[in-house]
């Protein structure tokens, strides 16, 4: 079985950004970039299901400008076979996102694809289910357990009031939660094999997909400052203060 | 203009983020249908139709529903998203997990978590794990939109009288069932619905050691949360998590024990009303959210809170 992972490259989640002062983004040039975590769990779970022999190949994609490469050679570093660039400067949305993957995974068909359920850049969360819905594929998304029999994956899901477990008909869609795994340390002679392994580059036009971004973005702001507070000098104080000023007990 | 919001539901009873989600969809102004799909959910459907602004409850009863899968929802939700401008959900596990199919299947984007309405075609969503707000706007004919219960305030349950009414269902896609859930059982308030929280850090170096904030929580009648590093660390079920990829929450009051604070976690709770921080270290980050810390060792202070309430 095949199984395609897509990875985004975001702002580092170390970094604290910085809204730009014209209000139309967040600041991106001079800051560091790297998979999106959720990303690096989906490569790292696809990598081990190789490794136990379920899964024979693994193709990473990736889509966006030039230097998403750079994600694409991590995901081969970490054990992916080949890698697919998509490659646009146009703003990615998870819809037209999602209608490049399907083009791919329409030449390529994989039995399972492997999603991060959210970016950490803009926190949609949507990409993997309308893969999922363009396909008439089943889903199964925050994945802490995957496993893999004959036609079917069984998939626990983090849930609102605990865990879930269902069972997909074969080929599905499964976006990863944190607790999934923990993605393995990229050694240096793995990074340096990653540079020999395949990176194809297509566009959205040859995949015959409208990739136009449906949201406007009018303006990015910074949220509301809380207000200083202070430091109490013991529990009787805060107690006091809870009570009296607070007013919240 | 019609707006479609999702009941989330357990076949039993209407879970609170619905009503968030009503209050929302009031902002937006026009006529509101609820729609249950579920499994013998009739309390749910008159649940429903008693909540403040609602005009419409549609009931879709039927086993393909019982377990709330998206691939069975969806095909309902789409056949009957003509009729409406707008199709809503609460960013739950339950709607995150469902309207980006629906959106996908109406060929419209999804525009997730919002946290105001600036009019029919124009949001307000955290972006950065809430380091930054986008004002997002669509050009779409359907709207279909996720929305955070901490930007609004429930809608009333008890005022309104809808009409109730029943829908067909779809056939049953047969692509997954559910084979089992594990629900953690708890006495105590839900976190998203709790006045007060009671939430714990790496800091508390054991699942042991929670006791000492249930005992608190007990006292306030507070939830019990955790941040990602008690989680990680195995001391707490994930389901307590509150942060960026946890659960999200706007208590009344927030008490932060041992907790350093994290960006992922400040993001999930900064917007509560009261933060209180207990922390040995002076420096940690949590301080800056926090409306009162104090610097001592929990394992002392905690218990002496517990008994100074009393």
């Amino acid at each position: 079985m095949k199984i395609l992972v897509p990875v985004k490259r975001v702002v580092d989640y170390n970094v604290k950004v910085r809204v730009k002062s014209d209000g139309t983004g967040v600041e991106t040039t001079n800051v560091k970039m790297s998979m999106n975590p959720f990303d690096e769990i989906a490569v790292e779970e696809a990598v081990r299901l190789k490794e136990a022999g379920v899964a024979t190949e693994i193709v990473a994609v990736s889509i966006g400008v030039t230097q998403v490469q750079e994600t694409l050679r991590t995901a081969l570093a970490i054990g992916a076979d080949r890698a697919i660039h998509v490659q646009t400067d146009l703003e990615t949305q998870p819809l037209g996102v999602a209608k490049a993957l399907k083009a791919l995974v329409d030449k390529e068909q994989p039995g399972l694809v492997i999603l991060g359920k959210q970016a950490i850049d803009d926190d949609a969360n949507q990409t993997g289910q309308m893969l999922a819905a363009l396909l008439g594929w089943s889903q199964a998304t925050f994945a802490s357990k995957v496993k893999v029999e004959g036609e079917t994956v069984t998939v626990t899901r983090e849930i609102d009031g605990g865990l879930e477990t269902l069972a997909l008909k074969l080929p599905a869609i499964v976006t990863t939660d944190l607790r999934l795994n923990e993605p393995r340390y990229v050694t240096l002679p793995n990074i340096m094999k990653a540079k020999k392994k395949p990176l194809d580059t297509v566009t959205p036009d040859a995949l015959g997909v409208d990739f136009a971004p449906r949201l406007k973005t009018l303006k990015v702001s910074e949220p509301a400052k809380r207000g200083a507070g202070k430091q109490v000098g013991s529990v009787a104080e805060l107690v006091e203060k809870l009570k009296n000023e607070a007013k919240a007990i | 203009m019609g707006i479609l919001v999702i009941a989330e539901h357990d076949n039993a009873r209407l879970k609170a983020a619905t009503l968030n989600t009503i209050a929302a969809a009031t902002k937006i102004g026009g006529d509101i249908t609820v729609l249950v799909a579920g499994q013998g959910a009739a309390d749910v459907a008159k649940a429903a139709a008693a909540v403040a602004g609602v005009a419409k409850v549609l009931v879709a009863d039927d086993a393909a529903y019982r377990d709330q899968l998206a691939e069975n929802l969806s095909a309902l939700i789409v056949k009957l998203a003509a009729g409406y401008t707008h199709v809503m959900a609460p960013a739950t596990a339950f709607g995150k997990n469902l309207l980006p199919r629906v959106a996908a299947l109406l060929d419209v984007a999804q525009i997730s978590e919002i946290v105001a309405v600036q009019s029919a075609d124009t949001f307000v969503r955290p972006i950065y794990a809430g380091n930054a707000l986008a004002t997002v706007q669509s050009a779409d004919p359907i709207k279909v939109i996720t929305v955070r219960s901490t930007g609004f305030d429930a809608a009333a349950s008890t005022g309104g009288s809808a009409a109730v009414e029943n829908v067909a269902a779809e056939a049953d896609s047969g692509l997954s069932r559910l084979v089992g859930q594990e629900l953690t059982k708890s006495a105590r308030p839900e976190l998203t619905a709790a006045r007060i929280i009671v939430s714990g850090g790496r800091g508390m170096g054991s699942g042991e050691n929670f006791a000492l904030l249930e005992a608190l929580a007990d006292k306030l009648g507070a939830a019990v949360g955790a941040s990602r590093a008690a989680v990680d660390a195995g001391f707490v079920p994930n389901d307590y998590q509150v942060g960026q990829t946890g659960k999200i929450v706007a208590p009344e009051l927030y008490i932060a024990v041992g907790i350093s604070g994290a960006i992922q976690h400040l993001a999930g709770m900064k917007d509560s009303k009261v933060i209180v921080a207990i922390n040995k270290d002076a420096e940690a980050p949590i301080t800056q959210v926090a409306d009162y810390w104090l610097v001592a060792d929990l394992f002392q202070a905690v218990p002496e809170l517990t008994a100074a309430l009393g």
